[in-house]
Parts: structure tokens; C-alpha cells; sequence
């Protein structure tokens, strides 16, 4: 199973540059996602990669061999599309065999391969069915069973489930979990949902605006954002930011911004006065404010509560400190009431600080 | 009146102004026709003074070795020329399903003959064909060969390569059409599921056009079947009976031997002709849609 290699990938339609060099080494048997909000690149990256695409600069290796001029079969992968992509005039079993049947494989095998995988996705009852007479989730493991019953080394995904209810996007992205597990090949799959990135990544590549974001694992990538975008795209409910002036008395940093000021722990004071700063922006994830009435002024952030979202067990709070808008995850059974005062501790492990200029993170 | 039977009238209501032009523009020519077929008519009569003769108009015809004579000439005319035009207007609308520069007005260049009034078309093609003067003989003499008598000697080729030029477009156009509101990403998927060009033309192109392309021959044939300014201009029917096809018979017998019902009689064997195809194509359809019905059935019963 091959490793597949960027190599200072650019797309350019007509005079509008839509991917700036795209860098990015895929391991053998590794599940790649790409993620990033709509526009940002990544179906042209994949694309690309499939050879639907012409590159326009750059290169791509598969297995050190460079197959930017070859034609798609040449390249031996998979696809599954976002509209499906069936055939519409084939029923279940050509369309998953087609591929098979154009290698002109003996009969007997295509039809043990197509039951095979038939079985493994449930669709052993809809063989004989057109695409038009099955429901959008049956369509979606018929796009799945095509890209299985060949024997391709890569896969690639252009989000396969977006087209999916909620609930059947759930039910299926813990499907495509477990059959990774099965199947030992390189994945390559492009979504804007951060939930399926995060739950069926090896690697996590975080695109923005044509160019890599951030790469690494979704842990590294939840814990350690590089920049505010990924900060701030990763994660539900979504990271809050807050402005603050840097002020120092008695030798300790303190971060004063509108409603709060929160003591600086020893790693942020190195960091801040290694940079020299005025000003930061304090990024705080929803998860990580603690309700805590009794906590001392330095290290929480009081907040007056607009609106609870009820979502089960835990609600999200949208607040308001001191005009900027804050979210927080909540026990539901916390005893609160809307427009009261609440105050939340802040754990300094769990602030991250960005520098205002370049949105670089600072650590 | 109830609301309720009101509304079930509504949709009536609404068809009856289309009823009555359908009737009047259709119906009445049609019965008109078909009640002159069963006369003896000629045109200085009013349809009412003639005299009825019963089916004696259609078994006159039946029998009559001219108007076979025409009907073969229909038969052979209109079926080559459609098979013809079939294969390259299709062929062409595969080929130019491409974004290249300069293929739009390549593509307006391909339907210019459609648009030139078939009188006009007639007349160009008499003159290219002209024995003398016509550029196909100009050009086979320059290059050493024997002029050939197009319009005498090969009438009804002549008139057939007429009609490709002057309506291959017209199934380019219908082609190219279907060609492009193919699903993309079904195409892309053959691609990734390496097909190569042929093959994603036979596996997956021409089947999903299929629909589109059996409706543009069933109107290409139609047409075929009632072509005649242009062989009008050309030979009009000559020589001797080689081009009359119907169309233009119906005509003389109705202008030249002044007998209206049996030019009537003509019309509706030609009519008949026509819904024989129609119903034909339309079973055809039916049958393969209830073949694949029954197979799918077959299958899921012996799950
Ligand atoms: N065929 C095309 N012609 C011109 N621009 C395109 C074309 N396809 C994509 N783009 C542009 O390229 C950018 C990236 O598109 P895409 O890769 O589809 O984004 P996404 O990340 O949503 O999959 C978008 O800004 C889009 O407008
Ligand atoms: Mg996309």
C-alpha cells in the first residue's frame, strides 16, 4: 500500500489561484481527513489526487512515482462522490462490479466479490434494485460497496455522508469507523464537518482559504491549535475569543480585558515576555469554564446568562461578559436562571493565547 | 352547484379552451380527410356533391404498382437516411463534447444547414449535382476521374446525401443536448473506475442518452416519411418513379390527376404507416421496461 506524497501542489482555474501549495505526506494504511470550511480546496485537492483535475504546479507521488500526467485508472484508487455518482441505468450488483467487468475478471469471481461486499454493507436484498428505487442511505453503501469490491490501494472520500439526515450520517460514520479497522488501506477523506474529522482521523489536515492550516492528529490539533482558525474551527460549541491588554504589577502578568482579568501561569508569563506583547487574544473552549460561584476574581470570568440551549445532559450557555459573547458547557441540573450573574473559574492550562497581528498561537 | 363538484370541474374548465383548438385545428382536417377518402372527389367539387364509393379508393391503391413503387422509395428513403444521420450526428455530438477553443462556433457552423429553407436546400443541391456545371463533377474531373450523372442515374442516393446534410444537425443538436445534462460525476466515477473513452461512451453514455435519442429518431422518421420540397426541386420524383415518394405522389394525385379522395386514401395509409412506427416504438419501450420489471421480480423472488 503506497504512501502518497504533495508535493508544493498549486490549482490555478483561469487567472484565480484556488490552492497555494499544498505540502502533505500521506503513511501507508493512514486515514487522512481533510477538513475545512466550503471553498477552501479540499475536493480540488482530492480531485487532484484522483486525477479528475489537471495540477497546475507541483507534483503528486504515489509510492515515490510522480502520476500527475497519468490518467485515473492508472493510479489505482477508489472514489466514492458526494452526489453517489451511480450509474443510474445499472442496478446494485453492475454498478458495484463495474470496474470488475471492464477488467473483464471471470465471472465467478466478480459475483463471490460482489456478494462479499454485499453482506458486509447489508445490501444482499437491493442486488437487483435501480439506484432511482432505493433510499438515500442504501445509495450511499452502494457508492461504498463500488470503491470496496475493487481491490485499490487508496480510497478517497469527497464527503460521503453530507448528503445524509443527521441520524443516518451518525449511524454511518460509526460504520466507516469500524470498517476501518477492517480495512487496511489508505484513506483519504474530505469533509467540512470538524465531528467526522475529529472521530475518523489518523491525521487531521485543517485547510483554509487553499492552503494547510495545520496537520497532526486530532488530539495534537484539539489541544495544540496552531493558529486562531483552527482554534476556532475545531471543537463544538466553538472556542471563545477574547481581546486583553497585557499589565504587569508586582512582577506577576495579568490578562485585563472587558469583564474579567485572569492571572498569567509561569509558561504564559515566559511566553508573553519572550514576545513582548501589548495585546492578545485569549481563546477559551466552551468545555474548559468551570461553574464555580466561589472562585477568586483572578482566575474566572463572570458572565450573565441570554440564552440556555437544552441538549440532554449538558446545555450550552450563550452569555454575555461585558458585551462580548461567550459560550459554556453546562450540566443541565445546574440551578440557573436566565439573566442571572454566574461565575466560572478558568484553569490556565486550558487558556490558549494567539498574537493579534498574525493570529499565530503563542506558546 | 357544491364547492366541492365545483372543483372537481376545475381542471375541465381549464382544458376546454385547448380541447376546442385541438378539435377545431386537428380533428376536424383529420375527419375531413378521412371522410373524403371514402369519395369520389374531384377538387372542382364541394366535398358534399361528390359520390361515395366506399373502400374503393384504398383497394385501388392497394393494388396499384405506382403507389407501391412510391412506398418502397418512402420506405428505403426515409429508413437510410435516418440510420444515417443517426450514426453521425451522434458520432459528432460525441466527438464535440468538449471543451475546446472554438468549439461553439464550430457547433453554430454544424446547425447552419437546418435553418436554410429546404426550397433553398433543394435548389444548392441541384446546382452541386448539375451534370456540367455542378462542383461535385468540377471536383471529380479535377481529380482525373469520370463525372457521374447524380440526378439521373443516381437519384435517390442524390436526394439521400441531400437530406444528411440538411438534417444531421438536427440530431447533433438533440444529441449534444443529452450528451451535456449527463450526470457528471457518473462519468467521473467511470473514469475512476477505469473506463476508457469508448468504454464510457458504450457502458455508460449512449445507454443513459437513450431515452433522448429514441425520441429524436422517432421525429427524425416521421419526417422523413413526409419529406418533399427538396426532392420536389430536385428530381421531383424522377426519373421516372426512382424519388416519388409519397408525400410527393399524394401531391400529383391530388394537383396533377385531380382525384382528392384518392390522394385522401393516401394520406391515411401513410397516417397508418406512421402510428404502425409510433406504436411500435412505444411497445418496443414498454416491452424492454417490463422485461427488466419482470427480471428484477425473477431476483427478488429467488432471494
Ligand atoms: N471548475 C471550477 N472553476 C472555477 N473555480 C472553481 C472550480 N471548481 C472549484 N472552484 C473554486 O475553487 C475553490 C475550491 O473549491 P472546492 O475544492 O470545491 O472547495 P471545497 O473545499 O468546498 O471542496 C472554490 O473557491 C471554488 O469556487
Ligand atoms: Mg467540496
Amino acid at each position: 500500500m503506497p504512501e502518497i506524497k504533495l508535493e508544493n501542489l498549486c490549482k490555478s482555474y483561469g487567472n484565480i489561484e484556488v490552492l497555494h501549495g499544498i505540502d502533505l505526506e500521506m503513511q501507508d494504511a493512514e486515514f487522512t481527513v481533510l477538513v475545512g470550511p466550503s471553498g477552501c480546496g479540499k475536493s480540488t485537492t482530492l480531485r487532484m489526487i484522483a486525477g479528475l483535475e489537471t495540477v497546475t504546479k507541483g507534483e503528486i507521488f504515489i509510492d515515490g512515482r510522480p502520476v500527475s500526467k497519468l490518467e485515473p485508472k492508472e493510479r489505482d484508487l477508489a472514489m466514492v462522490f458526494q452526489d453517489y455518482a451511480l450509474y443510474p441505468h445499472m442496478n446494485v450488483a453492475k454498478n458495484m462490479s463495474f470496474a470488475l467487468r471492464l477488467e473483464k475478471r471471470p465471472k465467478k469471481e466478480i459475483q463471490r466479490k460482489v456478494q462479499e461486499v454485499a453482506d458486509i454493507l447489508g445490501l444482499t436484498d437491493f442486488l437487483h434494485r435501480k439506484p432511482a428505487e432505493l433510499s438515500g442511505g442504501q445509495r450511499q453503501r452502494v457508492a461504498m460497496g463500488r470503491a470496496l469490491t475493487r481491490d485499490s490501494s487508496t480510497f478517497l472520500f469527497d464527503e460521503p455522508l453530507s448528503n445524509l439526515d443527521a441520524k443516518l450520517r451518525t449511524q454511518m460514520r460509526a460504520e466507516l469507523a469500524m470498517m476501518r479497522q477492517r480495512v487496511h488501506k489508505n484513506m483519504i477523506y474530505v469533509t467540512h464537518d470538524q465531528i467526522e474529522a475529529m472521530t475518523l482521523a489518523d491525521r487531521i489536515v485543517v485547510m483554509h482559504g487553499g492552503v494547510i492550516q495545520q496537520q497532526g492528529t486530532p488530539e495534537e490539533l484539539f489541544k495544540f491549535p496552531k493558529n486562531k482558525f483552527v482554534a476556532g474551527f475545531l471543537g463544538t460549541p466553538p472556542m471563545n475569543f477574547l481581546e486583553a491588554t497585557i499589565e504587569e504589577s508586582n512582577q506577576q502578568l495579568y490578562l485585563k480585558g472587558q469583564g474579567f482579568m485572569l492571572r498569567c501561569d509561569e509558561r504564559a508569563t515566559a511566553c508573553l515576555r519572550r514576545e513582548e506583547l501589548l495585546k492578545v487574544l485569549v481563546g477559551i473552549r466552551p468545555c474548559d469554564l468551570i461553574y464555580q460561584p466561589d472562585a477568586p476574581s483572578d482566575s474566572a470570568i463572570d458572565i450573565d446568562v441570554v440564552v440556555s440551549e437544552y441538549i440532554g445532559a449538558q446545555s450550552v450557555l450563550i452569555g454575555d461578559c461585558a458585551g462580548q459573547d461567550v459560550m459554556v458547557e453546562l450540566k443541565s441540573d445546574t440551578p440557573i436562571a436566565l439573566g442571572e450573574r454566574l461565575r466560572f473559574s478558568i484553569d490556565f492550562q486550558a487558556v490558549h493565547l494567539f498574537n493579534m497581528s498574525n493570529d499565530l498561537a503563542i506558546a | 352547484m357544491s364547492t366541492a363538484k365545483l372543483n372537481r370541474l376545475s381542471p375541465y374548465l381549464f382544458l376546454a379552451p385547448a380541447f376546442l383548438v385541438m378539435v377545431l385545428a386537428l380533428l376536424y382536417p383529420l375527419g375531413y380527410m378521412i371522410y373524403g377518402s371514402f369519395r369520389d372527389w374531384n377538387p372542382s367539387q364541394a366535398l358534399g356533391e361528390s359520390t361515395f364509393v366506399g373502400l374503393k379508393n384504398y383497394y385501388t391503391l392497394w393494388h396499384d404498382p405506382n403507389f407501391r413503387e412510391s412506398v418502397v422509395v418512402t420506405l428505403k428513403f426515409a429508413i437510410s437516411v435516418v440510420t444515417i444521420e443517426m450514426f453521425i450526428g451522434v458520432g459528432l455530438a460525441l466527438l464535440l463534447d468538449r471543451n475546446l477553443r472554438g468549439m461553439s462556433l464550430l457547433r453554430t457552423l454544424f446547425i447552419l444547414p437546418m435553418m436554410i429553407a429546404p426550397v433553398v436546400v433543394g435548389l444548392i443541391w441541384k446546382y452541386m449535382y448539375h451534370p456540367t456545371l455542378g462542383v461535385f463533377n468540377d471536383t471529380l474531373r479535377a481529380l482525373g476521374m469520370e463525372p457521374v450523372e447524380w440526378l439521373s442515374q443516381h437519384a435517390l442516393l442524390s436526394i439521400i446525401i441531400a437530406d444528411i446534410w440538411q438534417w444531421t444537425p438536427f440530431i447533433f443538436i438533440l444529441a449534444l443536448a443529452a450528451l451535456q445534462s449527463l450526470p457528471r460525476s457518473a462519468l467521473e466515477a467511470a473514469r475512476i473506475d477505469g473506463a476508457t473513452g469508448w468504454q464510457q461512451i458504450i457502458h455508460i453514455k449512449l445507454p443513459l442518452m437513450m431515452p433522448v435519442l429514441i425520441v429524436t429518431c422517432l421525429l427524425r422518421l416521421i419526417d422523413a416519411f413526409k419529406v418533399l420540397e427538396v426532392i420536389l426541386v430536385m428530381t421531383a420524383g424522377g426519373p421516372g418513379l426512382t424519388t416519388e415518394i409519397m408525400a410527393l405522389r399524394i401531391s400529383r394525385t391530388a394537383t396533377e390527376f385531380r382525384e382528392l379522395g384518392v390522394a385522401a386514401a393516401m394520406s391515411n395509409y401513410l397516417l397508418m404507416m406512421l402510428l404502425l412506427l409510433t406504436v411500435l416504438m412505444l411497445t418496443y419501450n414498454r416491452w424492454i421496461e417490463y422485461r427488466a420489471n419482470k427480471a428484477q421480480r425473477a431476483a427478488e423472488e429467488a432471494l
